[in-house]
């Protein structure tokens, strides 16, 4: 069980039987009144977000919420197939599941995927993950300082804004977070 | 994730350069005025206790929640107008507008009602910090609005809080929930419904409003350690002053019946064994002095931090602070796993 102290930005929760992530936290208390702690939550599942108040003397159950790396097989259209490496167990999850991950998912690559007792509820992403430029147009030699972009088209089919001097068929470092270009890779 | 950083500062060295300033400008302020600066224990054997408020057990005692019953020892043994300023712990308060350990200034003006010393609460912060002021419709005392806590309910959440009845009351807390928030309304008392319409409604209102606004005459239910004027309908003669939404300081027209103190004393100590929280030994010195007789007399409770806040324009009390409580930090990600 977590305390009120205990239920900050990043904790997993199990609330109404359902998994969340606390996206925000604060401690409210009126002058010698009654302390509550106000929690935003995202649900691990559908991802929707609501919010919810807490007697601050209250606790709120942990999750049982584990993150495990596994390897992206491939995806049938329905769903995404991904295998534990040690125990070449493997999960399914839906598009909604996989969520903004899908655009970054390559297949062999290591992606965390999130068991909720045990079932896989979500993936996430590497901060960094190495992509090649499938589609995008000729480099422009010697400009890396006029800070002007164009688009280029990954191997996993998402796009993003590259430098002019960038061309097809090389490898990039992609942050995931952003979805913004970091640099050439070597 | 602890990082390479971690042991730096929060606040700003221009911040704390501030904090210095502030302290200097109350201590001037009440030289000014004659009213002499005192130092009693943080560490103390027992005090008064609130149901509220859960105060910091060490080894050797408790450290203090406020200095009050000792200053109150200081005023029954004759000593005049004091203040004093220093550090004063809540445990568990961790938030935007909470640290654990903060800076507390609190004073007595023995003769004074509380609506004098209102006047003075004023007086210091003008003196310190520049306020926006806009008009909130009601009567006024030079700068700051005066808003009974009754009329701020009835108008900002549409609720009476001597008349309504519980269901009234639930049903308004249900009605205004933001949207998907769900409420545990089914474990909270009234005044606990008050506590949780006040922070929902009257705080933002006050907030959008800006400026200094006195809450005064408060439920009995809510009157800690003020004197309770019969009415009817019966009110505790204490204020809150908020600044731009942001409650700074807690004053009463204090209470100097011996007997009706340890009896609410005794009444916060069931309350909390009821709700499976420890009971406090209550400070008997304190009941003596009372019994030997407090002065007629205003007293009140600022957080300095707060106020620092409100002068250099901060979101967040750890922003003021050169080392907040670690844990506590706005943003922090950690996981507890």
């Amino acid at each position: 069980m977590l305390t009120h102290n205990q239920l900050r930005q990043g904790s997993r929760v199990e609330i109404d039987g359902l998994p969340w992530i606390i996206v925000g936290a604060d401690f409210v208390k009126p002058g010698k009144g009654q302390a509550f702690t106000k929690i935003r939550i995202k649900n691990l599942i559908d991802g929707r977000v609501i919010e919810r108040t807490f007697k601050s003397s209250e606790t709120v159950a942990k999750a049982d919420v584990i993150d495990t790396e596994m390897q992206y097989l491939y995806s049938d259209g329905e769903f995404w197939h991904f295998m534990d490496p040690g125990s070449c167990d493997q999960v399914a999850l839906t598009s909604v599941q996989v969520g903004d991950a899908i655009s970054w998912l390559k297949e062999q690559e290591g992606y965390q995927v999130t068991l909720w007792k045990g079932k896989a509820i979500a993936v996430q992403a590497p901060q960094f993950v190495i992509l090649t430029i499938t589609q995008c147009e000729p480099g422009v030699k010697g400009d890396t300082v006029s800070g002007a972009t164009k688009p280029a088209v990954l191997e996993t089919g998402a796009t993003v804004k590259v430098p002019l001097f960038v061309n097809e068929g090389e490898r990039i470092r992609v942050d995931t977070r952003t979805g913004d270009y970091v640099e050439r890779a070597k | 994730m602890e990082s390479a950083t971690s042991w730096q500062p929060v606040a700003t060295w221009w911040r704390l350069q501030r904090r210095a300033e502030l302290l200097a400008r109350i201590r001037a302020f009440f030289q000014q005025r004659g009213v002499v600066e005192v130092e009693t224990p943080l560490l103390l054997p027992a005090m008064a206790p609130e149901l509220h408020q859960d105060p910091m057990v060490c080894a050797e005692g408790y450290l203090q929640g406020s200095p009050e019953t000792a200053m109150k020892r200081l005023l029954a043994a004759g000593a005049g107008a004091i203040y004093q300023m220093g550090r004063a712990f809540r445990a568990g308060e961790v938030g935007r507008l909470h640290n654990p350990e903060f800076t507390i200034l609190e004073w007595y003006r023995p003769g004074w009602r509380v609506a004098e010393l209102q006047r003075e609460v004023e007086a210091l912060l003008l003196s310190i910090v520049a306020l926006p002021s806009k008009g909130l419709c009601c009567s006024t005392a030079g700068e700051a609005k005066l808003l009974t806590y009754g009329e701020a309910m009835q108008r900002f959440a549409g609720v009476d809080p001597w008349d309504d009845s519980l269901t009234q009351l639930q049903q308004k807390c249900r009605e205004s929930a933001a949207e998907g928030e769900l409420l545990p309304l089914a474990g909270l008392e009234r005044q606990e419904l008050l506590d949780w319409l006040l922070l929902q409604h009257v705080e933002p209102a006050l907030r959008a409003e800006g400026g200094m606004v006195f809450l005064t005459d408060f439920p009995p239910t809510a009157a800690a350690m003020a004197e309770i004027d019969p009415g009817p309908p019966p009110v505790a003669k204490r204020f809150e002053l908020y600044v731009n939404g942001v409650e700074l300081a807690n004053g009463y027209q204090e209470l100097r019946d011996a007997q009706e103190l340890r009896h609410r004393f005794q009444e916060v100590n069931r309350q909390r064994q009821r709700l499976g929280k420890k009971t406090l030994p209550i400070d008997e010195l304190f009941l003596q002095a009372m019994e030997a007789g407090l002065p007629v007399c205003a007293g009140v409770a600022l957080g300095v931090d707060r106020l620092l806040m409100l002068a250099v324009q901060t979101e967040s009390i750890q922003e003021v602070m050169a080392f907040p409580e670690r844990s506590m930090a706005m943003g922090d990600t950690r996981s507890i796993d």
